[in-house]
Order: C-alpha cells, then sequence, then structure tokens
C-alpha cells in the first residue's frame, strides 16, 4: 500500500460525530468484517425507505470518489467497535481529517490502516474553506513525511505515534510484533506465580 | 501526611496499577501491558476468533478470559418459552461465541443460563473484577470496572485478538485527571446525577487521553453500584478509564463473592489492595474540584451525554451561545430533538422510559426505581421497560418483590440483557419518540433510528414513567 497519495474530500464538518453514526448498532450483528461500507453513516446518508438523502455530503456526485473525510472535532466518540473504521476502509478513506479524534476510534483506525490526520485549526479552516469553494481540490497525504498539503499549495505537519507511523510504513504486522514478546510474556507470568491479580 | 523520601515521589492509583502490569518496555515504543482478565461478548470478538483460527494461534490464558452473551441476546421469551432472536444474524453471532468458547476452553455464561448477564455486571457480581486487576474488553463501557480499582478500558477487536493470542496490550501510558467531589449528594441524588452533571461540566471530549481518579468525600459515600454508574461513563468524558481507590465498602462489597479469592489468598489480596490508593503526595497531570452538594437530578436535553442541564433548567438557547461552533451544535441538537430552545424540559410528554443497561440495571438502581413505581401506575400512552442486568439481578430483585412493583404499575419486566440501550436485540423506540433512559449514549438513533433520548437516574426515569412527562422526582415523591 501507498503512503503518499493525493484525494478529494468529502465535508462532514459537525463536532463529536459518534461511532452509532458511522455504524449503527443494529448492523452489528455481523462476524466478518466486509460489507459494512454500504452501512456507513447509514441513518444519515438514507431515510427510513433507504432512498439516499440528497443533502448528506456522501451522496452527493461532486464528492463521489472522495477518499479523504473532512471531520470536526473528536470525531468517533463512544463505542470501541471497529465495525466503524471496517466501515470506512470498506467505502473507500484512506483518512479522515480532522480537528481532533476520539481515543479508541483513532487506534482502531490506524490498526486497519486508516490515517487520522488532526490539523491545527488554522489549517483545517483554510482546507474547510478550498473545499467549499472547489469540491475537486485535492489534498496530497505523506505519512513518511507526515504532512499533508493543502490545496492552498500550505504544508501542515500532522501528528502520530512513531511506533505506529514504523508499523504501517513498514507493513509490520502488529500481532506479529506482540508475538516477539511471548518469552518476556512467560517470565512475567512466572514471576508473579498463580495469583489472579496484580 | 504520609513522608515519601524525595526520591520516590507518591504514586497515583492508576500508575500503581500500570507500573505492576509492565511486561516490557523499550524506548520509543509502546508499553507491553499484561491483561489479568479478559471479558468478551458476542459483537466485538467473532472477528478476532477468525484472525487467531486464520494464523493457527489459540488462546494463551483461556482461564483469564470469561465470556457473556448480552448485546444481541432478546429479553422477552416466546409462547413456547424459548428466547425469541431477533434476527438469523443475531442468532448467528450468538451461536460463533459459543462456538469460539467451546473450541478454545473459555467460560461462557450463555443466554438464559446461570451467571448471564450484561458484560460489566456479570464480572462484578462473581467477584472477577478485583483491585489492581488490569480489565479489557471489546466494549467501551470496560470502564465501569475501575470502580473497584482497577485499570479497565474498552479495545477494538484487533486488540481482542492481541489480548486472545498474548494475554497483552501494545499502549501508550495515559495521562492522569482526577476529579475531586467535595460534600456530600442531596438526599435522592445518585451516582447517575454526580456523573452526568460532571460530564456536561468537561464536555464529551473533556478527559481524553486521560485516565480519571474519582476522589473526595462523595465518591467515598457512594455503594460500589453507585460508583460503577460513575466509572461507567468514564468513556463518555471521552477517558481511556475512570478509577476509584478501593476501600472497606469496596472490600465489603467483594467478600465472599464467588471468583474473589477466599481463605489465606484473601488476607494477602487485602494488604495489596490496600496500598493500592494513591498517595497524599502524588501529582496528577490534571485537576478539578465540584461541590457535590449542588448536584441536582440531571437530564440530558441533546445528541451526547455531555449536553445535560439540571432537571429544573431550561434547555439552552443558540442565540445566546457566543461560540460559532458550540452554537451550530446546540442548534442541531434542539432540531434534532425537535426542542424549542430556552424552554424547560420539565413537563414534555414522554413514549417510552427505559431502566436498564451496564450503567444502570443493578439492584440499587431497581430499587430505587421500584420506589418511585410504588403505589403508582405508568402514565397512559407510557411504555416502560425495566431490564436487570442478570440473571442474578433478576432473581434478587424478584426475591425481593420488586419485579410485582413493576408489573403492577404497568412497566414490563424484562429479561437481562443490553436491550434498548444499543437497541440491536429488537428493544428500540420509534423514530419521532422521546425516552428518558438510565442508559449511557443519547446518541441520534441510538435507541432506534429517529428515537430521541433523555439520558436520567432511575428515579428520575421513574417519575417521568408515572407522571407521563419529564418531571423532578423530589416532586413526585413528595
Amino acid at each position: 500500500m501507498s503512503w503518499s497519495f493525493t484525494a478529494t474530500c468529502a465535508p462532514l464538518l459537525r463536532d463529536d460525530v459518534d461511532t452509532d453514526q458511522i455504524i449503527p448498532a443494529r448492523f452489528l450483528t455481523t462476524t466478518t468484517k466486509t460489507g459494512l461500507g454500504e452501512k456507513l453513516f447509514a441513518d444519515w446518508r438514507y431515510d427510513g425507505s433507504g432512498a439516499p438523502r440528497p443533502g448528506f455530503p456522501l451522496n452527493d456526485p461532486a464528492h463521489g470518489g472522495a477518499q479523504v473525510l473532512l471531520a470536526g472535532a473528536n470525531f468517533g466518540a463512544g463505542s470501541s467497535r471497529e465495525h466503524a473504521p471496517w466501515a470506512r476502509v470498506d467505502y473507500g478513506f484512506r483518512a479522515i481529517v480532522a480537528r481532533s479524534f476520539a481515543d479508541i476510534f483513532a487506534g482502531n483506525a490506524l490498526k486497519n490502516g486508516l490515517l487520522v490526520i488532526a490539523l491545527t485549526d488554522e489549517a483545517h479552516e483554510a482546507l474547510r474553506q478550498s473545499v467549499e469553494r472547489d469540491p475537486q481540490v485535492r489534498v496530497q497525504v505523506d505519512l513518511e513525511a507526515q504532512t499533508v498539503a493543502l490545496p492552498d499549495g500550505s504544508k501542515e505537519r500532522f501528528p502520530i505515534d512513531g511506533f505506529m507511523k514504523h508499523m504501517l510504513l513498514e507493513g509490520i504486522d502488529e500481532l506479529g510484533y506482540l508475538r516477539g514478546f511471548l518469552p518476556e510474556i512467560a517470565a512475567f507470568e512466572g514471576a508473579r506465580g498463580a495469583a489472579p491479580a496484580g | 501526611m504520609a513522608h515519601a523520601a524525595a526520591d520516590a515521589p507518591g504514586r497515583t492509583l492508576f500508575e500503581k496499577v500500570w507500573e505492576s502490569h509492565v511486561v516490557a518496555r523499550e524506548p520509543e515504543r509502546p508499553t507491553v501491558l499484561y491483561v489479568d482478565l479478559h471479558l468478551v461478548h458476542e459483537v466485538t470478538s467473532p472477528q478476532a476468533f477468525s484472525e487467531l483460527a486464520a494464523r493457527n494461534l489459540e488462546v494463551r490464558r483461556p482461564d483469564r478470559t470469561v465470556a457473556t452473551m448480552d448485546h444481541s441476546t432478546p429479553t422477552r421469551r416466546g409462547s413456547d418459552g424459548r428466547f425469541a432472536i431477533v434476527s438469523d444474524a443475531a442468532r448467528s453471532q450468538l451461536e460463533t461465541l459459543r462456538d469460539n468458547c467451546r473450541r478454545h476452553g473459555i467460560e461462557l455464561f450463555a443466554l438464559g443460563e446461570e451467571g448471564n448477564g450484561i458484560v460489566h455486571v456479570v464480572g462484578p457480581e462473581r467477584g472477577l473484577t478485583q483491585p489492581g486487576m488490569t480489565i479489557c474488553c471489546g466494549d467501551s463501557h470496560t470502564s465501569t470496572h475501575g470502580a473497584f480499582g482497577a485499570l479497565a478500558f474498552g479495545i477494538g477487536t484487533s486488540q481482542v485478538g492481541h489480548v486472545l493470542a498474548t494475554q497483552c496490550l501494545l499502549q501508550r501510558r495515559p495521562k492522569t485527571f482526577r476529579v475531586t467531589f467535595d460534600g456530600r449528594l442531596p438526599a435522592g441524588i445518585e451516582a447517575k446525577d454526580l456523573i452526568l452533571a460532571l460530564i456536561a461540566r468537561i464536555g464529551v471530549g473533556g478527559a481524553t487521553g486521560h485516565v480519571l481518579e474519582y476522589a473526595g468525600p462523595a465518591i467515598e459515600a457512594l455503594d460500589m453500584e453507585g460508583r460503577m454508574t460513575v466509572c461507567n461513563m468514564s468513556i463518555e468524558a471521552g477517558a481511556k478509564a475512570g478509577m476509584i481507590a478501593p476501600d472497606d465498602t469496596t472490600f465489603a462489597y467483594l467478600a465472599g463473592k464467588a471468583r474473589a479469592p477466599q481463605g489465606e489468598a484473601w488476607d494477602q489480596a487485602l494488604e495489596r489492595w490496600r496500598a493500592l490508593p494513591t498517595d497524599p503526595d502524588a501529582a496528577f497531570d490534571r485537576e478539578l474540584r465540584l461541590d457535590a452538594r449542588t448536584i441536582a437530578p440531571r437530564i440530558t436535553w441533546g445528541t451526547n451525554p455531555g449536553q445535560g442541564i439540571a432537571i429544573d433548567e431550561p434547555v439552552p438557547d443558540p442565540a445566546e451561545v457566543a461560540d460559532a461552533q458550540l452554537r451550530g451544535q446546540v442548534a442541531r441538537a434542539l432540531r434534532y430533538m425537535d426542542l424549542e430552545p430556552g424552554k424547560p424540559l420539565l413537563g414534555r410528554k414522554v413514549d417510552v422510559v427505559f431502566v436498564g443497561s451496564c450503567t444502570n440495571a443493578r439492584l440499587t438502581d431497581l430499587r430505587a426505581a421500584a420506589a418511585v413505581f410504588a403505589g403508582r401506575r405508568v402514565a397512559a400512552g407510557v411504555r416502560a421497560l425495566v431490564v436487570p442486568g442478570s440473571v442474578a439481578v433478576k432473581a434478587e430483585a424478584e426475591r425481593e418483590g420488586r419485579d410485582r412493583i413493576f408489573t403492577d404499575a404497568g412497566a414490563e419486566w424484562r429479561e437481562p440483557g443490553c436491550s434498548m440501550c444499543i437497541a440491536m436485540n429488537g428493544d428500540r423506540i420509534e423514530a419521532g419518540q422521546y425516552a428518558v433512559s438510565t442508559s449511557n449514549r443519547n446518541f441520534e438513533g441510538r435507541q432506534g433510528p429517529g428515537g430521541r433520548t433523555f439520558l436520567a437516574s432511575p428515579a428520575t426515569a421513574a417519575a417521568a414513567a408515572v407522571t407521563g412527562r419529564v418531571a423532578d422526582v423530589r416532586e413526585v415523591l413528595r
């Protein structure tokens, strides 16, 4: 997977978007990760009869094919359901640009190769205005450099956990990495004996 | 004051639990943190078990893993006495959990069995949840278990797989945030009111990146079930976890529980547990003090748990909100809730009342609701559902005769489960309806597409059921 890409943005700028909006709970009775993209934002995207709501950004042809979601503050609040990033990846998003993220969502997203990019208020506002003026403007995301190039020509550096960045760039499998510690884990268990608590 | 040496500063409760679970720590890398207890349910585990199967891995410590069925489970039996499972998908999810537990030798409290219930009710009531432990579950309300002085937090399904395979997680150390509640809660004010007041104060992202420690006389005065309600909603402030120092209330609750240490092991555990509370000279990254004496019954008016007011306050008026972003949010929430700006919620007609969830479905909660239902009737046109948190809670409530109080009042008394909190088992409200709910999330459509939720305490919910309106329980009981 390339970690440098350019993409258009779909704006969803309200703050505190929760995971129940990203993927409503009634779709969680699944035992796989696939097919969730069509349920992404289901209650905002579709009306009661299942028809697309015209005002919703993901239904706007001008934002068709957008691989970046431009969100507000505290994106992904609420439940720990990994179905939320699964739905986004299944839909075709590669990154979310926001003012800030909820912790569990951000962690889950990175584990699925979905970049979470927090911008300063100023840069976020500049991007919002660019996208509002022209939905076809593109951002260029570069994970290695930890930068996102905005349509106005400016380049913003974004924070990311150094270890997660390394894992993504090198394609390291997190469970495999963790299993590398099995000797230490066994030693830890041995040292504590049979006591159940810490 | 304890006299800590200058080179050994005091440590917080969180730091003590964290430090004692570090398996490996390398520069720049996340810590490998050991997990003492892994709780599992049907919704967030199937893909993790599939991952193990794909890699041909076993569950490392089935003895530290306990599963229950709660989210997709029906709370009603059909006329044939069998549970009416909502869909084939839900049935398949429950069967998948059963198969996975059998395959890996994991203890399972299956639907209808003794011991079954909501995961965050089952852990404490069996004595599985203990002070000083690290506890994880693929469920954000795992923060509940912090009421015992455990470090407990929700994880995603990838991490469920990590814990199944290694009993460990890769973790960055969070910051610490102590909230001290001075004074005592006024009579009739519940733990739910306290935590809703805090979230309204600091906001739904107010504790992001932090582990909360709740402290002060008002917290110490809470029973364990109240403390669980408080810690349960830590995630609604964005916190990694919420913790309360273990004390004699904690130990009295645990003594004699099925899975708590017994005999000599109990004495040794007590000694460890008594050393857990935050040292007097320990420092937190953030601190906040609030006065518990001024807390009134709380209710939410909006679409996140931070959008709340005291029961007798008006809902906000966007015209009076200075910040443009916040003004937009308030206006949007009022529009979804179809509420008039600046008007009181008191007296607003309600359609559904739900008493239940991992926040408020324990015995104390049911008693508080029953005290209001007793001798009264559910108002005409209102549907009231009381859903106990576990098979054990249900049995004990019935032994006390509370079920009769609910059913005599005209409320439905159901089998245990998450039910209408998350509305994935068929229990839900209809579009446009208003519910007063003792659950933890008032997100749009959380209790059913188009449904509108007011979060409140069990007593306030019961007051709404018997009056048919948003009501001040203090007036109802007067």
